[in-house]
């Protein structure tokens, strides 16, 4: 049943499977992406406590979500690399990472910005904030790892047994608004019951979803590529890769 | 539309400064990511011609060896 996996083991299948998939990704990326951010900023209602400057949550929102996906693909890769060996998986660590990072990044600047005027201040160390800084440096510690031996293999190895473990904090970043109730506000979408909010916010914010999900798949497929080229740069099948474009 | 005009717009309600900053810093941190991988990508293009002359260039001088023949190929 599982078959059809078995050449994607080899790097080079991978690569042009990328190759081919990515301009779809980035395409609907872009479609996505522009339609929401303008819908969230333009069309949208204000709300009715915060005004104008909830839009800020066509944004932070998705980072959030996205930070956290990113980092439990990065996980199953991790685990599938120390399981299977498959290099492949190894070299997606270092794809997802940054990626995933830079989403963190967004997701703690757009949180200390609609912060401010909503409560006051750009930081506190709320359970919620807190535990997606530590998201952060996991993210960080991971890509240190992954480059921090002279055998890629080992690195890889080093890297995904840190993502595997790291995975302790998903649950609780998910789960802090209700563990420790302080500044964040609960969930607004993901639970089980209906979403707390206005369906005219709702379809805005789940085509940025949608777009932000994009985004991180096409960035994450830019970066395999790469690292699929760079380990793979003295075979002859990469070299003719790079010269075509 | 949620705005009566374009000042509005921009204005946010008072919040602009917020909102603005906030996708302004998220374009700039996502945009940094895209453009980073691009340039890593075009960092290989060169890596990888390096490596390719070098090795055309030690397969020419083992070929030169081997034409002349002196034995030198075994003093070294």
């Amino acid at each position: 049943m599982w078959r059809w996996l078995h050449p994607y083991a080899k790097p080079e299948a991978t690569y042009n499977l990328l190759q081919k998939l990515l301009p779809w990704f980035v395409a609907l990326t872009l479609v996505t992406l522009v339609t929401g951010v303008v819908w969230g900023l333009a069309f949208a209602p204000g709300d009715y406590q915060q005004g104008d400057s909830y839009r800020i949550i066509f944004l932070h929102v998705p980072a959030a979500i996205f930070s956290m996906g990113a980092y439990m693909g990065m996980a199953i890769m991790g685990a599938v690399a120390l399981i299977w060996q498959i290099k492949t998986a190894e070299w997606s660590i270092p794809a997802i990472a940054p990626v995933g990072a830079a989403l963190t990044i967004v997701a703690l600047l757009t949180g200390a910005i609609w912060g401010k005027p909503m409560w006051g201040t750009w930081w506190v160390w709320d359970a919620r904030l807190t535990s997606e800084l530590i998201l952060l440096f996991l993210y960080v510690g991971v890509m240190a790892l992954y480059f921090a031996f002279d055998d890629a293999r080992t690195g890889a190895k080093a890297a995904a047994i840190l993502s595997l473990v790291g995975v302790i904090n998903l649950p609780i970043i998910h789960f802090s608004v209700e563990w420790w109730n302080t500044l964040h506000q609960g969930a607004t979408i993901t639970k089980f019951e209906r979403p707390s909010i206005a369906t005219s916010m709702l379809i805005p914010l789940l085509i940025c979803l949608t777009g932000f999900a994009f985004l991180t798949v096409s960035l994450v497929m830019m970066r395999l590529k790469n690292e699929i080229l760079r380990q793979e740069l003295h075979r002859p099948w990469a070299q003719q890769k790079l010269e075509q474009d | 539309m949620a705005f009566d005009s374009f000042t509005d717009f921009v204005s946010m309600g008072g919040y602009g400064l917020y909102v603005w900053l906030s996708f302004f810093l998220s374009f700039v941190v996502l945009a940094g990511v895209a453009l980073e991988t691009l340039l890593a990508k075009r960092q290989l293009v060169k890596k990888s011609k390096q490596l390719q002359q070098r090795q055309q260039r030690l397969a020419r001088r083992k070929a030169s060896r081997a034409a002349v023949g002196d034995g030198n190929e075994s003093k070294t």
